[in-house]
C-alpha cells in the first residue's frame, strides 16, 4: 500500500472584502460559494446529506455531549449556509467564517495534489463570478492560515486507516512526526506568537495556534493529534485520521510530500514496523521551538533525554520508511512511493546543510528568501508592514497578484503538475474512488439529485413519493471500472436507480 | 539512509541551469558571479514591486479574520 490510501484535503481560505475590513465574513463567504454555484451548477442544487455525520465521536471511544460542545463543533447542523457538491466530487461550502473546499477522495498523494490545486482555480473563478454582481466590492481569497492578529483557520488532511490499528499507537508514533514535518511542509510566517506580538520569521503558519497534544477540538485548544472519529465509511472496517496541524501550501512539492510522507508513516504504524521511540518530552513546546528557528539548528528534548533537531527527527522517519519499503517491496515498490522517499531524503540532507538550498521547492524557504532580499535591498526590520504584506500576498490565489504565482512564473519555484490536468480536475472526478460515482451523477442527473455527501447520493425521482438514497459507504467502490458502463447506459436517474436497486 | 540517492532531482529546470552554469562560463570569477546573482535578485524584486499592494500598512491592518478550525 505504501503512499497509496484513500485521502483528501480540506482548506479554509482567508477572505477579505477590498476596502471593507469590517464586512461580514460569513456573508462574503456565502457570496463566493453562491456565485460559483450559480455560474456552474445546473438547475437544481443538491443539499448536503448530514445523516452519517458524527463530529463529536471521539477516536478514544466515547461521544462528547452536545451540551458541552462548543457551537462551532456542531458541524452536522445544517445552518442554511451555502454548500454545493461539484461534478469533480468535491464539496464547496461555508465553514464558520471562511469559504472551504474539500477535495474528492483520492488514492495517491499526487492525485490529491491535483484536486487540491483544482480547488484554488475554483476559488479564483468563484471570486471572479462574485465580482460580476452589480455594486459588488471585490473579494480576495488567500490560501494561508492566519491573520497574524490571533485568528487561525485550517488546512486539514484526511487519511483512511484500518480500524484495527489502536489509536494509542497512532498518537505515539505520529506526534513527533507531526511536530517536525513542518521543516518540509511549513508555509512560513512573519510574526511570532498567536497575535504576532513578537517580530521575526517562523517556519510554520499554524504552529503557534496548537496548545495541547491530543483532543477533539479544532477551533480552540487545538491538538497536535485530533481525535474526531467520523470515517464517512464502514466504521467497523475504517477510521479516518483527521489531521488539523498542517499549513496550507501554495507550492506543489511540499503539498505532495506532506501527503506522501504522512501516508507512508501511517502505513508503517498500521504494519507495526516502527521500532524506535521518538517520544518528545514536551511536544507542544517542541512544535513552537522548531517553528521559531528558521536555521533549523534548534534541538528539542526527547522523553529519553536525547536532543534532536526537527530535521534529525524527520531523518529517523525517512530512514525507517526507506527500510520498510525495501523490506516489503524491494524493487517492486511503486514509482510514487520511491519518488516521495527520494525527495524526502534529498530535502532533509540539504535542509541540514543549508535550508536556503531548498528555496526553489519549499514554501517557507521561498518566502524567506524573498523577504530577506527585501530586507537587504530596502533595509527593513521584521516589524515593517511591507514584510507582513509579502507574507500575506504570497498566498493571494489570483494568478496576476499572488506572489507565489509570480515567483513560479519567474522560474523561482519548481512544480510537479501540468496546468491542463489541474484544469481538468475542476470539473472531472478522480476515477478510482467513490467520488467518481458522485461526480458523474451530479454531472449527468443534477435535476434529480436532492442531496449528496461523502457516503450517499439521494435521488428525488418523478412519480415516487419517497427519496431514494444510494449509500456509498465503501470509498473504493463506485469507481470508473465499477460503474462507468452503468452510468453511460442509464439516460435518466430513474433508470440508474432501477438498475442499482434491481 | 541512502542520502546520495536522494540527490537525483527530476524535472527541475532551475537545478539543471545552476549546475550547468559553471561549465558554460568556466572563467567567471566569484565577484562577477555575485554581481550576476545580485542582478537576478534585483530583477525579481522589480517584478514583485509591480504587483505588491500599495499602502502596505493599511492593507495589512485591514486583513482581519474570524477564527476557523
Amino acid at each position: 500500500m505504501t503512499v497509496q490510501r484513500v485521502m483528501g484535503t480540506e482548506t479554509e481560505f482567508g477572505i477579505s472584502v477590498q476596502g471593507q475590513p469590517t464586512a461580514n465574513p460569513m456573508l462574503a463567504s456565502s457570496q463566493i460559494v453562491n456565485a460559483y454555484a450559480n455560474a456552474t451548477v445546473r438547475v437544481r442544487r443538491a443539499r448536503w446529506d448530514f445523516e452519517e455525520e458524527s463530529p463529536l465521536r471521539d477516536a478514544r471511544g466515547f461521544d462528547m455531549s452536545r451540551q458541552v460542545a462548543d457551537p462551532s463543533q456542531l458541524t452536522d447542523e445544517d445552518l442554511g449556509l451555502a454548500n454545493v457538491i461539484l461534478t469533480n466530487g468535491a464539496r464547496l461550502y461555508v465553514d464558520h467564517a471562511h469559504p472551504e473546499y474539500s477535495t474528492p477522495e483520492c488514492r495517491t498523494p499526487r492525485d490529491t495534489l491535483v484536486w487540491d490545486k483544482a480547488g484554488e482555480l475554483i476559488m479564483v473563478d468563484a471570486a471572479r463570478h462574485a465580482a460580476e454582481i452589480p455594486n459588488a466590492r471585490p473579494i480576495v481569497l488567500y490560501k494561508n492560515n492566519t491573520d497574524n492578529k490571533g485568528a487561525s483557520y485550517g488546512a486539514h488532511e484526511n487519511y483512511l486507516m484500518r480500524r484495527e490499528t489502536p489509536f494509542g499507537d497512532i498518537v505515539r508514533h505520529i506526534t513527533p512526526f507531526f511536530v517536525s514535518r513542518q521543516v518540509i511542509c511549513g508555509a512560513g510566517r512573519v510574526g511570532i506568537g498567536q497575535e504576532g506580538a513578537s517580530n521575526g520569521f517562523q517556519v510554520s503558519q499554524r504552529a503557534d495556534y496548537f496548545e495541547v497534544e491530543v483532543g477533539l477540538e479544532t477551533t480552540l485548544k487545538r491538538p497536535i493529534v485530533n481525535t474526531r472519529d467520523e470515517p464517512h465509511a464502514d466504521p467497523d472496517k475504517y477510521r479516518r485520521l483527521h489531521v488539523i496541524i498542517g499549513d496550507a501550501n501554495m507550492a506543489e512539492i511540499p503539498a505532495y510530500l506532506k501527503l506522501g510522507m504522512t501516508s507512508l508513516v501511517l502505513t508503517m504504524i498500521e504494519e507495526r514496523f516502527i521500532s524506535t521511540d521518538l517520544a518528545l518530552a514536551k511536544p507542544v513546546r517542541a512544535l513552537h521551538e522548531i517553528s521559531h528557528d528558521p536555521t533549523l539548528k534548534r534541538q528539542v528534548e526527547l522523553r529519553d533525554g536525547r536532543h534532536m533537531t526537527g530535521v534529525q527527527l524527520q531523518m529517523e522517519y525517512a530512514e525507517q520508511a526507506r527500510k520498510f519499503v525495501e523490506d516489503r517491496y524491494g524493487d517492486d515498490a511503486d514509482e510514487q512511493t520511491v519518488d516521495v522517499l527520494d525527495r524526502w531524503e534529498s530535502l532533509l540532507t540539504r535542509l541540514e546543510h543549508d535550508p536556503m538550498e531548498c528555496r526553489h521547492e519549499l514554501d517557507w524557504v521561498a518566502k524567506l528568501t524573498l523577504l530577506n532580499s527585501y530586507r537587504d535591498r530596502d533595509g527593513l526590520d521584521w516589524d515593517h508592514p511591507k514584510l507582513h504584506l509579502i507574507d500575506l500576498q504570497y498566498a493571494d490565489v489570483r494568478p496576476e497578484k499572488g506572489l507565489y504565482h509570480r515567483l513560479q512564473r519567474l522560474g523561482e519555484i519548481e512544480t510537479l503538475l501540468d496546468r491542463d490536468e489541474v484544469a481538468a480536475a475542476v470539473t472531472h472526478p478522480p476515477t478510482d474512488t467513490r467520488a467518481y460515482f458522485r461526480g458523474r451523477c451530479l454531472e449527468k442527473y443534477a435535476d434529480q439529485i436532492a442531496a449528496a455527501s461523502w457516503d450517499s447520493v439521494i435521488f428525488d425521482l418523478p412519480g415516487r413519493d419517497s427519496l431514494q438514497r444510494v449509500p456509498t459507504m465503501e470509498p473504493l467502490r463506485g469507481t470508473e471500472s465499477h460503474v462507468r458502463e452503468l452510468l453511460d447506459s442509464c439516460d435518466t436517474a430513474d433508470a440508474l436507480v432501477r438498475a442499482i436497486t434491481g | 539512509m541512502t542520502r546520495d540517492g536522494g540527490q537525483q532531482r527530476k524535472s527541475s529546470r532551475k537545478t539543471s541551469e545552476s549546475e550547468e552554469a559553471p561549465e558554460v562560463e568556466p572563467s567567471e570569477d566569484v565577484a562577477e558571479r555575485k554581481e550576476r546573482l545580485d542582478e537576478d535578485i534585483d530583477s525579481i524584486l522589480d517584478e514583485i514591486d509591480e504587483v505588491l499592494e500599495s499602502n502596505a500598512e493599511e492593507f495589512v491592518r485591514g486583513f482581519v479574520q474570524k477564527g476557523g478550525q
